[in-house]
């Protein structure tokens, strides 16, 4: 018996979740007044918890690095949020949303909380329906749906391609209406540096501001963390500059237990890399797979000619494009899920066939679409015998109409209009599934802490499926959390306030204070962002779309290396009282280092491939994910024993009880 | 200060100062209409009937009362809001193009309109004050052909003198400006915004704006050249 | 690397109460491909090397969506392209030895806490004073669809949540008011049937806290308008002033 207890209800799964609410212990309303939670992070999942909770009746605090709660990075999702509504009455059901979420993961997440999250579903839409958040609708006034990433139904709800910040300033509306009530007081420009804890619990953490640099104590008989995902460890992905780890990885330095630290997604569509200088990459949503067709030129010469200018795109005729999507997944063609699509982008520009400078790219062209559109449109308008001209004209209004603004998006960041020259696009680091580990509660392996949203490894097991992060981070925070925390909650009506006056918080706050002072006496000659490069440069080679075990052990060996270099010569200007955004990097980088290690380690010793995780070793004959069902159906989570490199690793076994375990194929 | 309820708040004043606006641009066709009979060119006869009664009616004398309430408001409104406006941005920016985003007149406002209000002291003083509250100032003029009191004489005098053209010419060129603005400015902060009317009103604003300055300044001038007589 | 050469003259504030002042900085080097913010880096980058004090400003997603940045630059907030915010703005816009102002966004409500970084609080302060639907979490709503929203109406609502709460508005309107701001967020919900019940207090509170933070009035100038990054109607402050017109004449 493993030392995790997952704590998963019996009994059949679809009675799990609300047989378990039956009998969760509850806090009486007079009582909630004197129980405290911090909440750190304001994205989906933060924000409709501390709102949830504060309307619930407990004292709230709220905390966010950014200059505003609304700023979270889940506002920047574009393509929508799934829920099992059945609206369009093609065959969705919540049993078909756990099937597919848990087959595109991969079979590595935990069956029970998989279906948890596809059985509230359709309460969030409800939900935020209520809240005022616009979605799309059709003319009679109802809601829209359109089909995404790998499902074979419409159960995507979306709000032209701003699902998340649609979904996130719902929730923050939720937010500050509490804090205008004085229910939840909200710490913005705060940054959690260190987690408190007392005689076993969770009892509060220490908090920069981040104008004045002032340490602060905050006290709390739980700690909610809701800090998203670490996929800035790579320097280059779609997350937000701000995003980081150092939340979580502070939490698992004090006893939570970080899992699956490797499974990483790889978004297939995003804006290629344009030189050194590229601090961020931009994502073009999914849904740009619905009607653009992904080729390369079949012949290595013509994708020669490409990568030196010779030749555009339009000069390469029909016959002697490879549309290998559709030729290798004739049934999901352009359409399958996303771990899927970017490997295969990979091995093509691996092979030599890549059509940029850097021969790091593949075309998304929407000739086709635009051909496809305009002859219907001239059905529909009843124009007899259109020319190709009229008809591109037509097809380009529609796609227009329904991308535009990507469309534009791309033309200003590239510089090329889309409709033309068909637009470049290549894989690029988006979300990590991998995170703190959780029971069934969602409570990490430290007792008064939890863990909600991308921050945690739940749900999306190897691979998560487009549409399913905003859904997640809203179960959590609206649906789940708020009925599990009670239980742990009614025991501490008589505990009183957390005094933050106290060892444990002398201890945490004098760390911080000393890995602060490092950072200044270190008084090196290299910026902070130089380590960080280097970091992302050898996690993208080493652990990142294909992983082998030479090149792990390599990887590790040599972020240690960074890591010795950034401690003895990483230069932070400026001082510790001020608002300083070096010092803010140092400190997220700082952990990336140590973060980096374990993800190789986690890598290298999962011996077979899966989802996300793609092992060169571990593959069928095809070139597809060999999965091995008997040795590593497990959780991966991992025990930090005071240095890098030296956790110990538990195992959650992962029983499948709904559904068989199969070959994921989308031939 | 108070900035709440129907006096105090931000959008109280926006609605006040688009009130009397418009209050203010029923006056300004009144005005111009009526001040227009010079051009029946009969040595102000018909003029003159008209001014009489405006002078003496007891609706229109106690109208006036209501129009120097609404000038007073609009002027007291808009000092207010531009010293309030003032205020909130303490330090201005080293270095703006706020052309690239916005018409001129359109920021200024408070100037226009205080070029409008020291024209308006001249011209009070030049005919209202004079007719209505100097006794005896207007028998200098006599009577015209059909025996009425001469204000359309009064004007021919004022508008003798070239400096006094001028500084009525430059009077209308600020109306025009605060017109431009104004005019439609005064519709949006009631509400009165639809896609399908603002383009009418628009052009509604433009046309006026155009039509009652240029009015207006063609009397002087045109009693200065000696157009009418 | 790129080949341009440019001139920036940059607002440097040491704190908020500090006196601050433009300051030239030469950067060479510059790729028409950089975003504007990847330029600050490399400036950023240089200073540090230098052992100076690097240029602090907000930015966050820089894909134009979470509104941290809020940089007036060349004269206008989020320089000279329309519809979009500094982040997206790409080098390539410019010229080889152009000199380009950068200055924060200026407004009494808005005070610079360090260098380009300002506060904009006042802004989640009038979304907490009404800028929501008292609607708590419950698990058993109605159904999304019970009732029927025309999509007429529920574009239009979404064109006003389209803000990102950024300041542009602010920064660019010469007397410093936030009404597109607030407009657009109760145009929002006073175009849903899920936000008219409360229409009437959003309106007054929310133009109650606007006041209070000190904003200035709004005289339709439509500047807001033209230097919105998400192109934000003044359609909406129309609406804004209908609807507080209505509850002021009708409040009890």
């Amino acid at each position: 018996m493993s030392i995790l207890d997952a704590k998963v209800p019996a009994g059949p799964i679809e009675k799990k979740w609300s047989e378990h609410k039956d009998h969760i212990r509850l806090v009486n309303p007079a009582n909630k007044r004197r129980i405290d939670v911090i909440v750190v992070g304001t994205g989906l999942a933060g924000a409709s918890a501390a709102a949830s909770l504060a309307e619930l009746g407990y004292n709230v605090k709220s905390f966010c690095f950014q200059d505003s709660s609304r700023r979270a990075h889940s506002i920047a999702a574009q393509g929508g949020i799934n829920a099992a509504k059945n609206y369009p009455n093609d065959g969705d059901s919540v049993y078909r949303l756990f099937y597919d979420t848990l087959k595109g993961g991969d079979y590595r997440s935990r069956e029970s909380n998989t279906w948890r999250l596809a059985e509230v579903s359709a309460n969030i839409i409800d939900q935020c329906v209520a809240q005022g958040v616009p979605f799309a609708r059709d003319y009679g006034g109802l809601l829209d749906n359109r089909s995404f990433g790998g499902a074979l139904v419409s159960r995507t709800f979306y709000a032209r391609g701003q699902t998340g910040q649609q979904l996130l300033l719902g929730a923050y509306s939720a937010l500050m209406r509490q804090v205008g009530k004085g229910k939840v007081k909200m710490y913005d420009r705060h940054e959690m540096q260190d987690l408190v804890v007392v005689d076993g619990k969770a009892r509060g953490i220490i908090a920069r501001n981040l104008i004045t640099g002032e340490l602060e104590r905050h006290g709390a008989h739980a700690v909610l963390l809701c800090t998203g995902g670490y996929g800035n460890v790579f320097f280059l992905s779609t997350n937000a500059m701000g995003s980081n780890v150092t939340a979580a990885w502070k939490a698992h330095k004090r006893g939570a237990y970080m899992a699956n630290p490797c499974y990483t997604q790889i978004h297939p569509t995003c804006i290629p890399v344009s030189g050194d200088h590229q601090s961020k990459l931009t994502l073009m949503s999914e849904s740009l797979r619905n009607d653009g067709r992904i080729w390369v030129p079949k012949k290595l010469e013509d994708a020669k000619a490409i990568q030196e200018g010779r030749k555009k795109g339009s000069d390469i005729p029909e016959d002697e494009r490879d549309y290998y999507l559709e030729r290798r997944y004739p049934s999901f063609g352009n359409l399958v899920p996303r771990d899927v699509a970017s490997r295969a982008a990979k091995e093509r520009c691996d092979a030599g066939f890549g059509v940029n400078r850097t021969g790091e790219a593949v075309y998304l062209d929407f000739t086709s679409a635009i051909e496809r559109y305009g002859k219907l449109e001239a059905n529909v308008h009843h124009i007899d015998n259109p020319s190709p001209e009229k008809i591109r004209e037509l097809g380009m209004k529609v796609v227009s109409e329904k991308y535009g603004n990507l469309f534009d998006m791309y033309e200003n960041i590239v510089g090329e209009n889309a409709y033309v020259h068909a637009m470049k696009i290549y894989p690029a680091v988006h979300y990590t599934m991998g995170g703190l580990w959780v029971d069934y509660n969602l409570q990490s392996t430290i007792p008064g802490m939890y863990v909600l949203g991308e921050a945690n490894f739940s749900d999306h097991g190897a691979n998560r499926l487009g549409a399913s992060a905003l859904m997640q981070g809203l179960a959590d925070g609206y649906f789940i959390l708020p009925y599990t925390i009670a239980d742990q909650l009614s025991s501490e009506i008589r505990t009183g306030p957390i005094k933050t006056d106290t060892a444990p918080f002398d201890e945490a706050e004098n760390a911080v204070r000393e890995r602060t002072d490092r950072f200044f006496n270190t008084k090196g000659t290299e910026p902070v962002d130089h380590f960080h490069r280097r970091l992302g440069k050898v996690m993208w080679e080493k652990c990142g779309m294909a992983r082998n075990a030479a090149g792990l052990k390599e990887g590790i060996a040599e972020i240690r290396k960074i890591r010795e270099e950034f401690w003895a010569n990483v230069r932070v200007p400026g001082k510790p009282n001020e608002l300083n955004q070096e010092l803010e990097k140092a400190g997220r980088v700082a952990d990336f280092l140590e973060l980096g290690e374990l993800m190789c380690m986690d890598a290298l010793e999962r011996n077979e491939s899966c989802g996300g995780h793609f092992r060169e070793e571990f593959q069928t004959g095809e070139g597809e994910a060999l999965r091995d069902d008997d040795n590593y159906a497990y959780v991966a989570a991992w025990e930090w024993k005071g240095d890098p490199g030296s956790e110990v690793m538990h195992k959650e076994e992962l029983k499948f009880e709904a559904l068989k375990l199969s070959q994921r194929s989308y031939k | 200060m108070a900035r709440q309820g129907l006096f105090g708040s931000s959008l109280a004043k926006k609605y006040w100062m688009a009130l009397t606006g418009l209050f203010l641009i029923t006056f300004l066709v009144v005005h111009a209409g009526i001040n227009a009979m010079i051009f029946f060119n009969d040595g102000g006869v018909t003029f003159n009937t008209w001014a009489h009664f405006m002078g003496t009616n007891l609706i229109i004398r106690t109208m006036e009362l209501v129009l120097f309430a609404g000038l007073i408001l609009h002027v007291v409104d808009g000092l207010m809001l531009w010293k309030q406006n003032r205020a909130a941005r303490p330090q201005d920016y080293v270095f703006a193009k706020h052309n690239a985003n916005s018409k001129w007149y359109s920021r200024s406002m408070g100037i226009l309109g205080t070029l409008i209000l020291l024209f308006l002291i001249v011209h009070l003083w030049h005919f209202w004050v004079k007719t209505r509250h100097i006794a005896g100032s207007m028998e200098l003029y006599g009577v015209d052909a059909a025996g009425q009191e001469n204000l359309f004489a009064l004007m021919s005098d004022v508008f003798a003198n070239p400096l006094v053209v001028v500084v009525y010419v430059l009077g209308c060129f600020s109306l025009f400006w605060h017109l431009m603005h104004g005019f439609k400015s005064a519709f949006q902060s009631l509400g009165l915004n639809h896609p399908r009317y603002n383009g009418a009103i628009a052009a509604l604003g433009t046309a006026f704006s155009i039509v009652v300055p240029v009015l207006f300044a063609s009397m002087p001038v045109s009693m200065y050249l000696g157009w009418i007589k | 690397m790129g080949n341009m050469k440019l001139t920036l003259k940059i607002w440097r504030q040491a704190g908020p109460d500090a006196k601050g002042a433009m300051v030239d900085y030469p950067v060479t080097d510059i790729s028409e491909d950089m975003s504007f913010l990847e330029m600050l880096d490399v400036l950023n980058d240089k200073l540090v090397r230098e052992g100076k004090e690097p240029i602090a400003f907000d930015h966050d997603c820089r894909e134009g969506i979470c509104g941290s940045c809020s940089l007036f630059i060349d004269g206008r907030p989020h320089g000279p392209s329309r519809h979009i915010t500094t982040c997206q703005l790409h080098m390539r816009k410019f010229k080889d030895g152009d000199v380009i102002h950068v200055e924060p966004w200026r407004a009494g409500s808005f005070p610079v806490i360090k260098d380009l970084v300002v506060d904009r609080g006042a802004f989640d302060r009038i979304q907490a004073a009404g800028g929501f639907v008292s609607v708590n979490t419950m698990g058993n709503l109605v159904d999304a669809n019970a009732q029927p929203i025309a999509k007429q109406d529920s574009d239009k609502a979404f064109d006003a949540a389209a803000c990102i709460g950024c300041g542009a508005c602010v920064a660019a309107c010469p007397n410093s008011s936030a009404m597109l701001f607030v407009a657009a967020k109760v145009s929002q919900y006073a175009l849903l049937p899920q936000g008219r019940p409360e229409a009437k207090s959003r309106a007054l509170n929310m133009v109650e806290q606007m006041d209070k933070e000190g904003f200035g009035n709004c005289s339709n100038i439509g500047a807001c308008e033209m230097e919105c990054p998400k192109d934000i109607s003044l359609e909406n402050i129309a609406r804004l002033n209908r609807e507080y017109l209505g509850a002021e004449w009708t409040k009890e």
